[in-house]
């Protein structure tokens, strides 16, 4: 049944082939069999998913089943739970339950999806490895002595496994595309606004955006169309209709113009993954696509601009977590300044420490014209790049996600600037705010990689058309790790 | 206290305004006073992960309503901003607040000195911001509670020029203030609750010198008086510290109600470092010209328009029509007497400004608390009009009302305190009181005029003081000429 799309297993579910308690039973099965090693999620809610997966199956019963009803879902420990714990990879909020539901995941449940568990991620998402979860890492099940990539490692690698057939990610530089690429799935991060940020722990708030991690564009589309919307609760979120992402799966992509920035196509990723890229491209062309060489001449400042912005918010978001009110609280404190000090230096970890100190630093009185009113000037310009682009004709633009295949565990931990780099060709969407994905496109020496197409403000849908045409032509994002095919 | 010659202060308030809204600037919560400690704190307000907050649009118009009343411009997009400090009472360890672009900029207030000239103080900016919570030292061992219930309460900082040269000038402007956004609805004005708190920038210079001189700032000093005594102190401890040889350090100061004096807090070299930055929860606030013209449409007449509008209609003096206006509720209600009774405005204001106010003084009552609506108070002035009552009269059944025996009209019935004006019988009454008094009555035809005084009182008590006064007056010339 793991193997199964969205579509077939809500099929089953109406053809009565299956239940959905013996769908939820199923993976939560392969999660005890499997997740010792993988690390994928942090809590698994079994009582209360065959308690949704009890309520779905009578609603199915009754006829009024959706496409989503009774289908599991992964949620990413960052979407507040009520009722269950929401650590967002931190020691911090290790005892922390959130009275309330974040949006998507009330979203979700109405929807009639079942919540398998939380999954694991890196603390509060900063990383794009998965090694600084107060959990521990997540295993890549392409290989094991390979990261999954990150934030959203615990949601690529639980259906990468087949240990849910969909999950949530949150992605603030690349943290849903760049770990799909890693582990052969299709990831989405949607415009900015279109998915509420109510309930989703906040890691920088002019960046993060809720998205999917499935196994083909056609699932993420589905599961998508159920998490967008304007919520009252948030005011970034955008007041506009939510597009129907699933009918014009599809159209055809003839006449479609993509662009390919050569600022992306320049050194920086290895050959395998531009050879596979170069494929992907070959593909699309022969489907009708016309490609057009363009340039973003801002971009080679997407990372620097990212590590003043994003941390800046970081140091402001994260400042709640005193230790007073909840999370973490150090034991013995003399006095109130010991209380705050000790309870961050023991709640947070190292690499959270380092961003809390680095945007601290560029929010400061004296410095802050200097780093983040600039980079919010360079920000803009990023964005306007893109904007050109799409005013002369474009209509997405493809690149690289990620520059190499996973690498090994601790590869890049001792060095923090090379693991930034990672996010090189992700986090330009990220300050620009417009909607991106990534889906497999081939192996290297075995292991996945993947390409990333940018749109438009809420091009999600002819996003999503064209990663499904490409699907419809290739078999790359239906291969299984071998040992969680069966 | 008179400034030692040669010296001058300069003076700077900031006020904290509590706008009286339904919710929180944030959330919805309610923001009543005095409600058991944490039980209007949602999780918003708590800064729990991933509450985000909403802006209370009802808080941008009061905003806006106060902009537009003292003649500022208003900002046709105002942005928020986070301002950074660790604090247990301040949840999210920042506070919304605005910084660089406040909704509100420019504006002035023209307040009116003991010398009964004018000044015009500039309004530098009044911004929106949410409240901390409180933190709570009592009652708890080894430990401090924090209510945050407050959190979140929105408030405008209304941030004055450094105009003001004296404490008496300060008051003034507070008074002038305080007076003004409560006739505005945007804020209930206790301070004791602390809806309407001050800080205040005070520095000293020799008169002529060409800057200012370092300042310093006495945190919540939360009533007029205290206002007074607390800059009054600064300045005088300034000049002490200056003349000794001394250098003022920049530092927050904090006024001792039982001292009277002012202690340093923190200076400045231990200031936080707010790390001011938009904040990228919150949308820029955007305010149209039809938005504002709108509001500007809806504001109440302001109580220096009010005053003059008083003096011109009703021909009341100055004084009584700055009293009469001293708050919208009293003028509306003096406005409903003179409406409803048809009385001589005049009569009306000398009735409502002295005996009412006199008696709700006496009660510690506000007007909105009157024993007596406007409607009932003209129906008893209404009798004096038509000379039902007379003036002595009037006064034993408005006492009689203010005691909750009934309507005008119901105690005038029942007491029988019905005027004569039936000039036979003031006569009759006239008559018998000379023929009792032979011996005044020589006196007086004898050239004691001060013995009139002593026949109306007569004339009076034999008609049980229900005599109309000007036939008595006129009965009796005529009769005591013989």
């Amino acid at each position: 049944m793991h193997t199964q799309t969205i579509a077939q297993l809500a099929a089953g579910l109406r053809e009565k082939k299956f239940s959905s308690r013996e769908l939820t039973q199923h993976f939560l099965k392969r999660i005890d069999a499997h997740d010792g090693a993988l690390n994928s999620y942090v809590t698994i809610t079994a009582e209360r998913a065959l308690k949704q997966a009890d309520a779905a199956d009578a609603v199915i019963a009754a006829g009024n089943a959706g496409l989503l009803t009774g289908i599991p879902i992964g949620q990413k420990d960052i979407f507040c739970t009520q009722g269950v714990r929401t650590a967002c990879g931190s020691k911090m909020l290790d005892t922390f339950i959130a009275p309330y539901d974040a949006t998507i995941v009330e979203k979700l449940d109405a929807a009639g999806m079942v919540m398998l568990g939380k999954l694991n991620m890196d603390e509060f998402a900063m990383g794009s490895s998965n090694e600084t979860s107060f959990y521990g890492p997540v295993c890549n099940p392409w290989d094991k002595t390979r990261v999954p990539g990150g934030s959203s490692g615990g949601s690529v690698a639980c259906v990468a496994a087949g240990l849910a057939p969909v999950a949530t990610a949150t992605d603030t530089g690349g943290s849903i595309r760049q770990p799909a690429a890693l582990t052969n799935l299709t990831g989405i991060k949607p415009t900015y606004g279109r998915v509420s940020r109510y309930g989703m722990i906040a890691f920088a708030s002019s960046l993060d955006q809720a998205g999917v991690v499935a196994r083909s564009a056609e699932d993420a589309a589905q599961v998508l169309q159920a998490m967008s919307g304007f919520d009252p609760k948030d005011s970034t979120s955008v007041e506009r209709p939510v597009d129907d992402l699933v009918s014009g799966l599809n159209t055809s992509i003839r006449g479609l113009t993509i662009g390919l920035p050569k600022e992306y196509f320049a050194d920086g990723m290895s050959a395998g993954v531009r050879e596979r890229i170069e494929q992907a491209i070959a593909t699309l062309t022969k489907l009708g696509a016309n490609f057009k060489e363009i340039s973003l001449p801002n971009s080679p400042l997407s990372v620097p601009t990212y590590y003043v912005v994003a941390p800046a918010e970081a140091s402001s978001n994260l400042a709640r977590f005193d230790g007073v009110r909840y999370g973490h609280r150090a034991e013995g404190a003399k006095s109130l300044e010991e209380l705050y000090k000790r309870s961050r230096g023991e709640g947070f970890g190292a690499e959270v420490q380092r961003r809390i100190m680095i945007g601290t630093y560029v929010l400061s009185h004296g410095y802050y014209d200097a780093y983040y009113l600039q980079a919010q000037k360079v920000r803009r310009l990023i964005y306007d790049d893109f904007k050109r682009a799409f005013a002369d004709g474009i209509d997405l633009v493809l690149s690289p996600t990620a520059t190499d295949v996973a690498f090994k565990f601790g590869e890049n931990s001792d060095d923090p600037v090379a693991m930034y780099l990672n996010d090189i060709y992700t986090i330009a969407a990220n300050l620009a705010g417009i909607p991106a994905m990534s889906l497999p496109c081939g192996f290297v020496d075995g292991l996945p990689t993947g390409f990333q197409l940018m749109g438009n403000f809420f091009a999600e849908a002819r996003m999503l058309n064209v990663a499904h045409q490409y699907q419809q032509a290739t078999d790359f994002h239906t291969k299984w790790p071998t040992e969680y095919a069966s | 206290m008179i400034i030692p010659a040669g010296w001058e202060a300069v003076i700077g308030l900031e006020v904290h305004c509590q706008l009286s809204t339904q919710s929180k600037i944030f959330s919805g919560s309610a923001i009543a006073y005095g409600a058991e400690p944490n039980s209007q704190a949602s999780p918003i307000d708590l800064g729990m992960p991933g509450m985000l907050p909403v802006l209370n649009v009802d808080a941008v118009k009061k905003a806006v309503t106060f902009g537009l009343s003292v003649g500022a411009k208003i900002a046709d997009r105002s942005v928020f901003a986070r301002k950074h400090y660790f604090y247990p009472d301040l949840p999210k360890g920042y506070q919304i607040s605005q910084y660089e672009l406040p909704i509100v900029y420019e504006g002035l207030l023209d307040i009116e000195l003991e010398d009964g000239s004018t000044k015009r103080i500039g309004i530098t900016r009044a911004h929106l911001e949410e409240d901390a919570g409180k933190s709570v030292h009592e009652g708890f061992q080894k430990s401090s509670g924090i209510d945050l219930n407050r959190a979140g309460t929105p408030l405008i900082e209304i941030v004055s020029e450094p105009d003001l040269r004296t404490a008496q000038e300060a008051v003034a402007y507070l008074k002038k203030l305080h007076q003004l956004v409560v006739y505005l609805g945007i804020c209930d004005g206790n301070m004791q609750e602390g809806s309407f708190r001050c800080d205040a920038n005070v520095s000293v210079r020799k008169i002529g010198a060409p800057k200012f001189g370092t300042r310093t700032e006495t945190k919540n000093v939360n009533s007029f008086r205290y206002v007074e005594k607390a800059i009054e102190y600064e300045i005088e401890r300034q000049i002490e510290v200056i003349e000794a040889g001394g250098t003022i350090r920049q530092e927050t100061r904090l006024f001792n109600p039982d001292t009277g004096e002012t202690k340093a807090m923190r200076s400045k070299e231990d200031a936080n470092d707010y790390r001011y930055f938009p904040d990228p929860d919150l949308l820029p606030v955007v305010c149209t010209q039809d938005y504002i013209d709108a509001i500007r449409k809806s504001l109440p007449e302001l109580p220096e328009a009010k005053r003059a509008r008083f003096v011109a209609e009703f021909g009341l003096s100055d004084y009584d029509a700055k009293t009469l206006t001293s708050s919208r509720e009293l003028a509306s209600y003096y406005e409903a007497v003179v409406a409803a009774s048809g009385a001589e405005a005049k009569l009306c204001a000398n009735w409502v400004a002295t005996d009412l106010l006199g008696a709700l003084n006496k009660m510690s009552k506000g007007i909105e608390e009157s024993p007596i609506t406007a409607e009932a108070f003209a129906a008893l002035l209404k009798r004096i009009a038509d000379k039902t009552i007379n003036g002595k009269i009037a006064k034993d059944v408005f006492e009689a009302m203010v005691a909750g025996e009934g309507s005008a009209d119901e105690i005038i019935k029942a007491k029988g305190l019905v005027q004569v004006t039936d000039e036979s019988a003031i006569i009759a009454a006239i008559d018998d009181v000379i023929a009792k008094n032979p011996q005044q009555l020589a006196d007086y035809r004898g050239g004691k005029d001060k013995l009139y005084g002593f026949f109306v009182g007569q004339a009076m008590k034999a008609t049980q003081g229900k005599a109309n006064p000007d036939a008595l007056n006129r009965l009796l010339k005529e009769r005591l000429a013989g």
